[in-house]
């Protein structure tokens, strides 16, 4: 069932994977983010930041404000290269 | 916590881990790595995780050339159960200057005679390796097919796994705050979860290497300093080297994933633990790559991040004991290639830890080169 629960949806990663790497012992957002690339998708974990949150507060006990949320970085809307540049 | 170890290792990036592999599997036991955060949460869980043989020093040559035998067998030697995702798909350097090309042929000349394949190439020669490179103002490129990179998570979990395996302790969100030293020999880290009993410990700790010497009321010089980089949506395949530009002091890859992956070092950056990223940046660096490569224009930036370069005064390594504080040993001042030589540093430093004859020599790195006025100035560095 987990298996086929899409947790990251731009990265594929189910709620199965999810669990799996709590219980080898991630124990944050980042962690997480790192090992499996759930939230570095082109929606930068709007989607999946939050489940994600849910189930390592689910993990440890603790409330979700408490699982440490991985640092918000610009740009917060993909922009293309060219326009960065002033090229456009 | 355990009350005892033979070895403390501080740092769990990659360096610490690779070294506490190297110890363990050469039978020493109770090893123990502290790592204030979680395991790649310095440089090493930021860098570009780009791996070159092309190098301007000889040292820097054979290091990088080692590891690479390294990460070739990393997966089987380690027993690792996912990919450390070694590709080799090429390093392509670019000159734009008489002076450059001039010293690209030195160091041409110096990485053959160590058996590097590299190749030297004119302008049509590299855009034949990149074809949607702009070769204006091109003078001409260098070119190493076994060159490439890795991912700097999965090696460094493969050797921590490796080294679990083997018996190592590895306690995260363990932050070393203190020591004790009795009678010029180290023997006791104070960290956030009590004490431990420790003959030797070795200072991996990036960065933040400088503060823990001092801990020991020692100075070595190794700085902080930020890099950042930039990645953008994932795109079909179209570019397998990294290129880079000393010139624009710039380099861009794309990752097997799709997304490429540039960054720039800022010869103005001041020394600082400042690790957040830069407006300035995303503009300066997005206007160098699309000069360079003109079609990524259309690419998408989904994030940036910055990371610290632990920064000595040649750009290299301090591989060494303490002269006032024995069995106190400082692996740290990698600058920005620290990642590509762990594999076969971890080796030096257990050898020479353990006494052993090492496989490359380790003198080269001891601290007192800097008041010998002998540094291993490198020129290839971004
Ligand atoms: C943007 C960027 C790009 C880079 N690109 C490349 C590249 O392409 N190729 C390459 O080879 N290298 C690259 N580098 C350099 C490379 O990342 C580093 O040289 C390498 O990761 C250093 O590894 P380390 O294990 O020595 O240090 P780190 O990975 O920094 O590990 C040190 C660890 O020590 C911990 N620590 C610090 N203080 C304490 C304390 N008091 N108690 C306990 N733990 C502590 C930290 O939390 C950290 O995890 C890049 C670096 C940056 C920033
Ligand atoms: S759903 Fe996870 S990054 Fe978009």
């Amino acid at each position: 069932m987990d298996k086929e629960i899409f947790v990251c949806r731009c990265e594929d990663i189910t709620l199965a994977q999810i669990k799996e790497l709590i219980s080898q012992g991630h124990r944050t957002i980042d962690e997480i983010k790192r090992v499996s690339r759930a939230g570095m998708g082109p929606c930068q974990g709007r989607t999946c930041r939050m489940l994600i949150a849910q189930e390592l507060a689910k993990a440890y006990g603790v409330n979700v404000e408490e699982v440490l949320m991985p640092s918000f970085r610009p740009p917060v809307k993909p922009i293309k290269l060219g326009l960065l540049a002033g090229g456009e | 916590m355990q009350k005892t170890s033979s070895i403390v290792i501080i740092g769990g990036g990659v360096m610490g881990c690779a070294l506490a592999y190297q110890l363990a599997r050469r039978g020493v036991k109770d090893i123990v790595v502290l790592e204030k955060e979680y395991l790649t949460s310095g440089a090493t869980g930021r860098c570009g995780a780009g791996v070159r043989q092309q190098w301007a020093t000889e040292t820097n040559c054979l290091l990088a050339k080692e590891s690479v035998r390294m990460f070739e067998n990393m997966n089987e030697e380690l027993g690792y159960s996912k990919d450390i995702e070694f590709k080799q798909k090429g390093y392509l350097l670019l000159a734009y200057t008489d002076a450059q090309w001039n010293q690209f042929k030195k160091n041409v000349k110096l990485q053959q005679s160590l058996g590097i394949p590299v190749e030297m190439v004119d302008p049509q020669g590299a855009k034949d390796i990149v074809p949607h490179l702009n070769i204006e103002g091109l003078i001409g490129a260098t070119y190493c097919g076994t060159d490439g990179h890795a991912n700097p998570f999965h090696v460094t979990y493969a050797y921590a796994e490796a080294a679990r395996k083997l018996g190592v302790k590895i306690e995260t969100y363990t932050e070393v705050i203190g020591f004790e030293v009795e009678k010029g020999k180290v023997k006791k880290v104070k960290t956030n979860k009590g004490d431990i009993y420790a003959p030797i410990v070795v200072n991996c700790a990036g960065a933040h290497s400088g503060e823990i010497a001092k801990m020991v009321g020692e100075e070595i010089p190794v700085y902080p300093e930020r890099h950042q980089a930039l990645v953008t949506e994932p795109v079909e395949s179209m570019q397998d080297p990294m290129v880079i530009s000393f010139h624009h002091h710039i380099y861009c890859q794309q990752v097997p994933h799709g997304s490429f992956v540039m960054g720039m070092g800022d010869p103005n950056e001041p020394t600082s633990f400042n690790q957040k990223s830069s407006w300035q940046f995303l503009e300066e660096v997005a206007q160098k790559v699309v000069n360079i490569l003109p079609p990524l224009k259309d690419i998408r930036v989904v994030r940036q991040w910055a990371g610290l370069y632990d920064m000595s005064p040649d750009a290299n390594p301090i591989i060494d004991e303490l002269v006032r504080v024995k069995g106190f040993y400082t692996v740290a001042g990698f600058s920005g290639h620290g990642f590509m030589v762990a594999p076969i540093t971890g080796v030096m430093v257990a050898q020479m830890i353990l006494g052993e004859q090492t496989v490359l020599p380790v003198k080269p790195f001891g601290i007192d080169r800097f008041s010998r006025g002998e540094y291993l100035l490198e020129h290839s560095v971004v």
